[in-house]
């Protein structure tokens, strides 16, 4: 038994840690996530992947509820997931009872983070494969937030971000036409955004929006279907304004 | 307390393990809720209530009489007596305490099925009514709570010694 102790994640000579850096590569395999914290509402889109006609697809939701105020997003390795999502329910629930009041976005997003870290320093384990975005609103200031962490354990705030496949294009995107938006105009953003690398299409997106009294709300496919097309409408107005040459003076 | 949107619970017993046994059960079943996408019906509700007494029996028994009150979509509405020894049993009306001796006899006589509200509320008071006069111990205040298909809430109280407002100096 002895010979499953040793640390699977340890060291190189030039101070990378491997495991976690190939779990951050089946990070960047997993699906596109994006997140975007408005004034008064945080957005959360998830990549499906495209009609796998059998499947049941109420079962897979890829935009999950911590709590009544909090929820996740992630890319990577689902299975993972399903675990690190229990134990942040469980934590909720948990702080809920011994302190009498609801988590902070801060303390759940530390608290997943410690458990990624803790799994990059034991014995015989693996680093989790994935990275998550986790949205929400403090419970009593009703400021809302948005938190990335990663296999690493790493986490810190943000206005709007990505991960997964092609975040880095997203990310860019994001640079350069973010704005604090709120209500509608956050949607539109975060599903321009994940429009970039995705296949426009409300059977390829996920959006779940978050407000502060109605909670997590799934967007219906027919909803997202006619942002898109606002979207769609909306580009295809802007390429004709650079087209003809503006003759007013 | 409330248990969730359309579930009630009312304990007696040991004021410490009343307390904690009743919000760990709350925090489990918000914790069902959130891991499987929908609510514990009632009956489910108030059988992980008893099997949290019973595993605890033999051990370290938690001296708390629950009352489960539920309304299910399905079902309706239903009412489970659990006693500090892991009983359970689906009943229509129910009591624990001192107050139970009286409150039963006059459920005994005024119960019917199919009462409306405003008859249950009427035989809630007379209950009341009955522990005033015939309690030496009797406390002073009562809260009426209500669960239908509109969920839990506080429906009334019965108060016969206010709260003075504190003065401010």
């Amino acid at each position: 038994m002895a010979r499953y102790d040793r640390a699977i994640t340890v060291f190189s000579p030039d101070g990378h840690l491997f495991q976690v850096e190939y779990a951050l590569e089946a990070v960047r395999k997993g699906n596109a996530a994006v997140g975007v914290r408005g004034t008064d509402i945080v957005v959360l889109g998830v990549e499906k992947k495209s009609a796998v006609k059998l499947q049941d697809s109420r079962m897979v939701r890829k935009i999950v509820s911590l709590d009544n105020h909090i929820a996740l997003a992630c890319a990577g390795l689902k299975a993972d997931a399903r675990v690190l999502v229990n134990r942040a329910r469980i934590e909720c629930q948990s702080h809920r009872l011994t302190v009498e009041d609801p988590v902070t976005v801060e303390y759940i997003t530390r608290y997943i983070a410690g458990l990624q870290q803790k799994y990059t320093q034991s014995g015989g384990v693996r680093p989790f494969g994935l990275s998550t975005l986790i949205v929400g609103f403090d419970p009593y200031t009703g400021v809302p937030s948005l938190y990335q962490t990663d296999p690493s354990g790493t986490f810190s705030a943000w206005k709007a971000n990505a991960t997964g496949r092609n975040s880095n294009s997203i990310r860019e995107f994001l640079e350069k036409n973010y704005k604090e938006t709120s209500g509608q105009e956050t949607v539109k953003l975060a599903i321009r955004a994940l429009l970039e690398v995705v296949e426009s299409g409300g059977k390829n997106i996920e959006v779940a929006v978050m407000t502060r009294e109605h909670g997590l709300r799934q967007l219906e496919e027919a909803e997202i279907d006619a942002i898109v097309s606002e979207i769609e409408a909306e580009k295809a107005a802007a390429e004709a304004a650079k087209k003809a040459p503006p003759k007013e003076t | 307390m409330v248990l969730d949107s359309h579930k009630l619970i009312a304990a007696s017993g040991e004021p410490g393990d009343r307390v904690q046994f009743t919000e760990f059960i709350q925090k489990n079943v918000s914790l069902y809720q959130f891991r499987n996408g929908i609510p514990l019906t009632t009956a489910a509700a108030a059988n992980f209530t008893r099997g949290e007494l019973a595993t605890a029996l033999r051990k370290s028994p938690y001296m708390v009489n629950i009352l489960l009150a539920g309304y299910d979509k399905e079902t309706g509405p239903s009412l489970y007596y659990i006693d500090y020894i892991a009983t359970l049993h689906k009943v229509d009306k129910a009591a624990f305490g001192y107050g139970s001796y009286f409150s039963l006899s006059m459920m005994d006589r005024h119960f019917h099925s199919g009462m409306s509200v405003e008859e249950a509320v009427d035989l809630v008071d007379k209950c009341i009514l009955e522990i005033r006069s015939r309690l030496v111990v009797a406390p002073p205040n009562f809260v009426i709570k209500i669960v239908d298909k509109d969920g839990a809430r506080e429906y009334a109280w019965r108060e016969s010694v206010k709260d003075t407002p504190v003065s401010s100096a």
